[in-house]
């Protein structure tokens, strides 16, 4: 007998509680009309952003070409006359990028990222392949010190050898001669 | 002869109103469950086709008529396309001994309205009740898929284990009223509706008609998480918008039934009886979406206790004690 009035009482309460919840303002979010603000690290469109000297940070290396997991990243690598590397063209096709995030990982540069602009939807499948001039911005996105040719020992005009930072001058190995 | 061919004619108009009505208000059922069941779960439901969705039903039968009728491959092919007919099918005609009003006066002459007046209406009611599970589970049987299968086998036990119950319940609303009759079981309420004088008659009622429409909290027909949608799963397009549409007709129809068995039928104060009728038919709806938004799917077991062990007993104990009340 206790067993059915616990059941009674437990039925009540739940009646009583969807009851409550019809009176409850709900809590769904518009989407049209209202557009949550996305945390800045929310993975939609991908860019291509520019050191803080407004060059080109993308030196080609294919790193997120390689690790992108649907092969939609495509480009080819060409040398500038002062030693920059860079894309001469870079493709990324939307159709088919799951924005997994790992190109992102993989650069060596900070200079593709993605960003939180998601609404990304077209009729012609074609118009959502981005070429380098679409996917270039004029910001250093969520990196806005980073400059590779700084670090990196390469040879540009950002510095020579032993110039760049955190790095010591070149070892004259004859001095280390007995 | 005139006296007949009006009586087609009279008969014709309150088929072709009574249809109407049937039709349309499924396809607004369906609109008010969605935005009263949102609200239960805090949500705003379809607010997109119209104003407050009000044209969501029209968007969605478009749909659902412009859809690929598909027949899945190893079906057989008959009994697949009839099934859906089946389930609407009966559920409509059942509509067809509930009264909607009184005796109407027209030009001398005297118009029941209801479309047939049969002198068994219940067990006219209750044979079409059975009738639906053959769509079911010929549904489920002839999509040559194993959750339709196991969808349709659910769904036979299921109903024909309410289906005692459904009966057995509605002996004491006969015993009152002394008629098979649905006209007569509303006659005999014009003082108090049957309600009052049998309480758990209507519980054992309702919770039965429950399980025979199969909603939520009996749904193991076509229950989502472990069968994909149960008996109807290989169905597209408009077919599957029949076994839809006769889901919701049902609902309709059990609300008429509970209606006309314990509410009183169409009578009331004030308003006209049709809308009384409909006012009751819409509060029973509303009811069984709030029972849908609170409880939880049953086991298969708890059904059975349920069925078996819970709601024959007392409905058989109810007939007892209201056939010595009634000795008395």
């Amino acid at each position: 007998m206790a067993s059915v009035w616990q059941a009674t009482a437990a039925l009540a309460a739940g009646f009583a509680t969807t009851f409550k919840h019809l009176f409850r303002k709900p809590i769904t979010e518009s989407y049209p009309e209202f557009k949550r603000p996305l945390p800045a690290r929310s993975r939609a469109r991908i860019v291509l952003t520019r050191d803080p000297d407004g060059a080109e940070r993308c030196v080609a290396c294919y790193l997120c070409s390689a690790v992108c997991p649907v092969s939609c990243i495509s480009m080819q690598s060409a040398e500038k006359d002062d030693g920059r590397r860079y894309a001469t063209w870079f493709r990324i096709n939307f159709a088919r990028c799951i924005y997994c995030g790992l190109c992102e990982e993989a650069c060596p540069t900070s200079a593709i990222q993605l960003t939180p602009d998601f609404e990304n939807c077209r009729r012609d499948i074609l118009t959502l392949v981005y070429e380098k001039e679409d996917l270039l911005v004029d910001s250093c996105g969520k990196d806005t010190e980073y400059n590779f040719y700084k670090y990196a020992g390469i040879t540009t005009p950002l510095g020579g050898k032993g110039a760049h930072e955190k790095e010591a001058p070149p070892v004259d190995v004859k001095t280390n001669m007995p | 002869m005139t006296t007949w061919i009006a009586g087609i004619i009279v008969l014709m108009i309150k088929l072709v109103v009574v249809l109407g009505v049937l039709l349309l208000l499924a396809a607004y059922l369906v609109w008010v469950e969605r935005k009263f069941l949102a609200r239960l779960q805090i949500r705003y439901g379809p607010n997109r086709a119209g104003k407050f969705g009000l044209l969501q039903p029209i968007a969605d039968a478009v749909k659902l008529i412009a859809k690929e009728d598909t027949v899945p491959a190893g079906a057989d092919r008959v009994i697949f396309l009839l099934a859906p007919a089946v389930v609407a099918g009966t559920a409509l005609l059942m509509f067809g001994v509930v009264p909607f009003g009184g005796d109407l006066t027209l030009w001398g002459r005297k118009i029941p309205l209801v479309i047939s007046d049969l002198n068994v209406g219940l067990l006219f009611v209750f044979a079409l009740s059975s009738l639906g599970v053959y769509g079911v589970a010929l549904g489920g049987w002839a999509s040559n898929s194993k959750f339709s299968l196991l969808g349709g086998i659910r769904g036979a036990a299921q109903m024909i284990s309410y289906e005692l119950a459904l009966g057995l319940s509605l002996v004491p609303v006969v015993m009152h009223a002394r008629s098979l009759s649905l006209v007569d079981i509303v006659n005999a309420q014009a003082g108090y509706p049957f309600i009052l004088l049998q309480p758990f008659s209507f519980a054992i009622f309702f919770i039965a008609a429950m399980a025979e429409s199969k909603r939520i909290p009996f749904d193991l027909p076509e229950a989502e998480n472990e069968l994909g949608a149960g008996y109807h799963m290989e169905y597209s397009g408009m077919r599957f918008g029949l076994f839809f549409l006769g889901e919701y007709v049902h609902m309709q129809v059990l609300g008429a039934l509970v209606a006309v068995f314990f509410l009183g039928g169409w009578r009331g104060p004030l308003l006209p009886p049709w809308i009384w009728l409909l006012v009751k038919i819409i509060i029973v709806s509303l009811i069984m979406i709030w029972i849908r938004g609170t409880l939880p799917r049953l086991r298969y077991d708890q059904l059975m206790t349920i069925g078996w062990k819970i709601l024959i007993p007392a409905a058989l104990l109810n007939i007892m004690i209201t056939g010595a009340l009634i000795l008395m």
